[in-house]
């Protein structure tokens, strides 16, 4: 079957099996920063935005996002590019595979919670898992940005 | 509930002198490709293959030990789409390791890509491609496999000559004697003693002996393990590949399919996390079958399941260490012995377990007395191979145990009895020039050590009293400090070598090719500094290419905490060499003596300060305009260390533990390290928050576990978490002063050492706590609640 969605503002018509998640149709559809961690809804890798809110696109029926709006991080790549020049200034980019999802839930923080205090940025953050960093440098990352763009 | 917030450390982090002694390198220089990388933009092998690649699928072994019947591809062949249906007869009878180790491998040759027998629940069985990956998932499914179940050998403790024998097949053999023994179990065996352990440790009037028992432990990289395979133009075979080491994976690859090298190309584009997990080739000879059978580009990568079930673990250990000692604290005698479970083939069984020793017992260079020894045994569990601490992790938990235990008997202060017994600078050890990787060591003097100001540091930092390591803070919630000390070391000394070539551009910029591999840890950047240090330009006048068995220089890869040691100082080297030829041709030109020539940076002149020549202006003229002058002007170099230079670390922690529920919680993580110079300090200090982390998980919860009947219990990220960043309170890192002569811009290395204290240190903590020695990791909270229950029992 094929279906249709709405990803970054753009509509698409792609091939797509019953039951098949988000994540692997969006990929097929070229849309790589759409990451694949663990497959079981654990690591926030795959995180894109339907109708504004973070999902982990690995569980999530890709025929349910029909008729919604997606957005993966490309699709917000003004915003990405400014936080992402405080991640690097940490030196918090290492493999940067959990970047895409970590960025874009780092992103709709920002709009939904106010002025957040470090225990809420962790915990709005505790589904978008990193190997790499230690998780200090991502966070200095985030204070400074969002200190930034208050400011 | 937790502070992030504390402590506020007593002083600010002081810059490094070596900030101020050099332009590019010791400074917080940014990756370039960070903004690509937040993006999305396609950089990992998945993203990166050919539209048309056949999906390869593999069929995994149910059970932990049988053999082979049959295999009836004729299902899986009949269903539309199928490519092809490869087995163990399709493959050269080849013994092989899957380990990017030196040549010869010190890993027995102890494994065919596939095989008649499958040795764990994940072992591969047959090769399943199609034209997508769901009709590759049902094929796979549909292939028919008849086994003879045998009974496997799970626990290592009774693998040592159990009448189950896990490689009994004819053929494999090991590369040189590392006492491999396969018909008793054994992938390999060492033992080494320098005096004499037991007549010390008889006249020692304080001696302590403590076992601990260290888990497997999965690597859990992000990206999943991934290749894709095609035949380029010239019928050569290209594989693209998540790999920490190109270059052995070629020569591997040759050896399994017993194809001439200069057939074959390895190319490694972004990685999502190595930590040793890509140290091996895991994917790559399933697509290559594909592909030299079909004639077709193929592409797999592994399911998060399969990663976990099937790629490889930390080696499980239980290791035993006594000491010995005067009642002042002086050490007379150390005797480490190990147990080593290397699963179902012996990657990396020797060094693994040879490190656990050799890393970490030259951190007490005053016992007079020091033995080593024991056995690496096989399992019918998965294999275990490299992973970020390689076997000094497992050591340092037994010996900082060990040296804990050793203050509590004598009523002395942790960090004193350490700062009595440990490493100085100018000091050496003969465990050095004893064990090596696998082979015999190289000697080494210590030139830069600063273990003592990373323990002052850090004292200060965690506010170390050694009187009040202990306060209850509210009813049954205990806050404990501990601390441990570690080592690791920087390459391996006379078999790595990395290579760098450098070449002058049009436009004044510099080509960098590098053999070297970025798992992510910045190394591309890091090598690009070195480079622009030494060539007085900036950064964005090095362009970096690496990892291209084609078209960069050799390097063995990374891993051994080799990068920036190894392939950094040959970086440096060809810096240098292009330099002098630089000069030598502006001198040539100008027609004066290379000696009149001072280069700075951008800009060529004379000493006598009459005539000058820009970089820029010069690259036009000897590519384009200086007729039969004309020449590309570049070096390449390489380096093998004589000697591997540890970095050094001190790190405290401060736990706090529920005696209600048993859960241990890290408030705080303090480590100082002495990595020399930090070439990039940033990155440095993120690689050992990184390094932490993965130990604080290692110590806390992360665990391999299976059923009765071998089955992996453990194989998604819901059962077997990683932290995530509400689980740990705050990580401390800081970076001393320290120069080590012997690297590049005094540079160690800092990608491992992270790893190694929490394990130790957290059970230290505990034991301050609660006065109980845990050793058998992890410390869940229902053994640390079974451990209170039956010390109050007692
Ligand atoms: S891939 Fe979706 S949460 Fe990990
Ligand atoms: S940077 Fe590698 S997983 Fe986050």
């Amino acid at each position: 079957m094929t279906i249709r969605l709405n990803v970054n503002g753009k509509q698409n018509t792609i091939d797509c099996q019953a039951g098949e998640m988000l994540t692997e149709v969006l990929r097929r559809a070229g849309y790589l920063e759409v990451k694949k961690g663990c497959d079981t809804g654990n690591c926030g890798a795959c995180t894109v935005l339907v109708d504004g809110k973070p999902v982990l696109s690995c569980s999530y029926l890709a025929a349910r996002a029909e008729g919604r709006e997606i957005t993966t991080i490309q699709g917000l790549a003004e915003e990405a590019r400014a936080f992402a020049r405080f991640l690097t200034a940490e030196g918090a980019d290492q493999c940067g595979f959990c970047a895409p999802g970590f960025a874009l839930t780092v992103l709709s923080m920002k709009k939904e919670l106010h002025n957040p205090d470090e225990a809420e940025i962790r915990h709005y953050l505790a589904g978008n898992l990193c190997r790499c960093s230690g998780y200090e440098g991502q966070i200095r990352a985030i204070k400074k940005y969002l200190e930034a763009e208050h400011a | 509930m937790r502070n992030y917030h504390s402590p506020t450390p007593p002083t600010a982090d002081a810059p490094l002198e070596a900030t101020e002694k050099f332009k590019v390198v010791a400074h917080d220089v940014s990756k370039v490709d960070g903004e690509g990388l937040v993006l999305g933009r396609p950089a990992y092998t998945d993203d990166l293959a050919p539209e048309n690649a056949l999906y390869v699928k593999l069929v995994r072994s149910p059970h932990a030990f049988a053999r082979i019947l049959s295999i009836d591809p004729s299902a899986a062949l009949a269903l539309p789409g199928v490519a092809c249906v490869l087995t163990w007869k399709d493959c050269p009878r080849v013994p092989i390791t899957r380990a990017g180790q030196g040549n010869p491998e010190p890993s027995p040759h102890d494994r065919f890509i596939l095989d008649e027998y499958v040795r764990y629940v994940g072992d591969e069985v047959a090769v399943v491609a199609a034209e997508s990956e769901a009709i590759a998932e049902k094929a796979a499914s549909l292939v028919k496999v008849d086994y003879e179940v045998l009974n496997p050998v799970l626990d290592f403790e009774e693998a040592l000559d159990n009448p189950v024998v896990i490689h009994p097949e004819p053929g494999i053999h090991e590369m040189f004697p590392i006492g491999f023994e396969p018909k008793r179990n054994i992938a390999a065996a060492y033992h080494m003693e320098i005096g004499d352990v037991e007549q010390e440790l008889a006249a020692s009037p304080v001696r302590v002996e403590t076992t601990v028992h260290t888990q497997a432990q999965q690597h859990v990289a992000l990206e999943a393990h991934a290749a894709f395979s095609y035949i380029d133009l010239q019928g050569r075979l290209v594989i693209v590949t998540s790999t920490q080491n190109p270059w052995h994976t070629r020569r591997l690859l040759g050896l399994a399919f017993q194809m001439p090298l200069r057939k074959i190309r390895v190319v490694k584009p972004r990685i999502g996390g190595g930590f040793g997990g890509k140290q091996h080739i895991h994917v790559e000879p399933y697509v290559a079958m594909v592909t030299m059978r079909t004639g077709k580009p193929a592409r797999l990568a592994l399911t998060r399941r399969e990663v976990f079930e099937a790629t490889f673990t930390r080696h499980e250990m239980r290791v035993k260490v006594r000491l010995g000692a005067n009642p002042d604290g002086m050490l007379r005698a150390i005797d480490m012995q190990v147990l080593s479970n290397t699963g179902a083939y012996g990657e990396h069984a020797l060094t693994t377990f040879m490190v656990a020793g050799s890393k970490t017992l030259p951190l007490y260079n005053k016992a007079v007395a020091v033995r080593f020894g024991g056995h690496v045994v096989y399992t019918n569990k998965v294999s275990a191979g490299a992973y970020r601490g390689y076997g000094a992790i497992q050591g340092l938990t037994g010996l900082e145990a060990a040296m804990d235990e050793l203050a509590h008997k004598l009523a002395m202060d942790p960090v004193e009895l350490r700062r009595k017994n440990m490493l100085h600078e100018g000091e050496t050890s003969e465990v050095f020039r004893i064990m090596g990787e696998g082979t015999e060591g190289v000697a080494m003097n210590i030139e830069s050590c600063k273990l003592e100001e990373c323990i002052a540091r850090g004292k200060e930092l965690i506010r170390w009293d050694p009187d009040h390591l202990v306060r209850e803070v509210a009813p049954g919630i205990l806050r404990a400090k501990g601390m441990a000390i570690a080592m690791q070391g920087s390459g391996i000394p006379l078999i790595d070598m990395g290579s760098a070539r450098i070449e002058f551009q049009d436009g004044g910029f510099f080509k960098l090719h590098v053999g070297a591999t970025d798992l992510g840890t910045g190394s591309d950047t890091i090598l690009a500094q070195i480079a622009a240090e030494e060539l007085g330009v900036d950064m964005d006048d090095i362009v970096v290419h690496s990892s291209d068995t084609d078209h960069t220089p050799f390097d063995v890869g990374a891993y051994a905490s080799s990068t920036t040691y190894v392939s950094g100082s040959a970086v440096l080297k060809a810096a240098r060499s292009l330099k002098a030829k630089l000069i030598e041709a502006v001198a040539e030109k100008l027609g004066v003596a290379p000696e009149d020539i001072v280069y700075k940076g951008k800009i060529f002149m004379t000493t006598d300060g009459t005539k000058e020549l820009s970089l820029d202006d010069f690259s036009y003229d000897t590519l384009y305009h200086d007729g039969e002058k004309m020449k590309t002007i570049e070096a390449t170099e390489s380096f093998t260390g004589d000697k591997s230079p540890p970095p050094y670390l001190a790190a405290f922690v401060e736990i706090e533990l529920d005696t209600e529920t048993g859960k241990v919680d890290v408030i705080d993580y303090v480590v100082v390290a002495d990595v020399g110079t930090p070439i990039n300090p940033k990155l440095a200090k993120i690689q050992i928050e990184g390094g932490v982390l993965q130990g604080i998980g290692m110590a806390l919860y992360e665990d391999v576990r299976y059923s009765d009947a071998g089955h992996m219990l453990s194989h998604t990220m819901m059962t077997y978490p990683i932290p995530s960043r509400e689980d740990v309170g705050r990580i401390t890192v800081e970076i001393v002063d320290s120069y080590e002569p012997s690297g590049p811009f005094g540079a160690k290395s800092a990608g491992e050492i992270g790893i190694d204290t929490p394990p130790p240190a957290i059970a230290n903590a505990i034991r301050n706590a609660v006065g109980i020695r845990l050793t058998e990791y992890p410390f869940t909270p229902e053994r640390v609640l079974m451990a209170l229950k039956a010390a109050k029992a007692k």
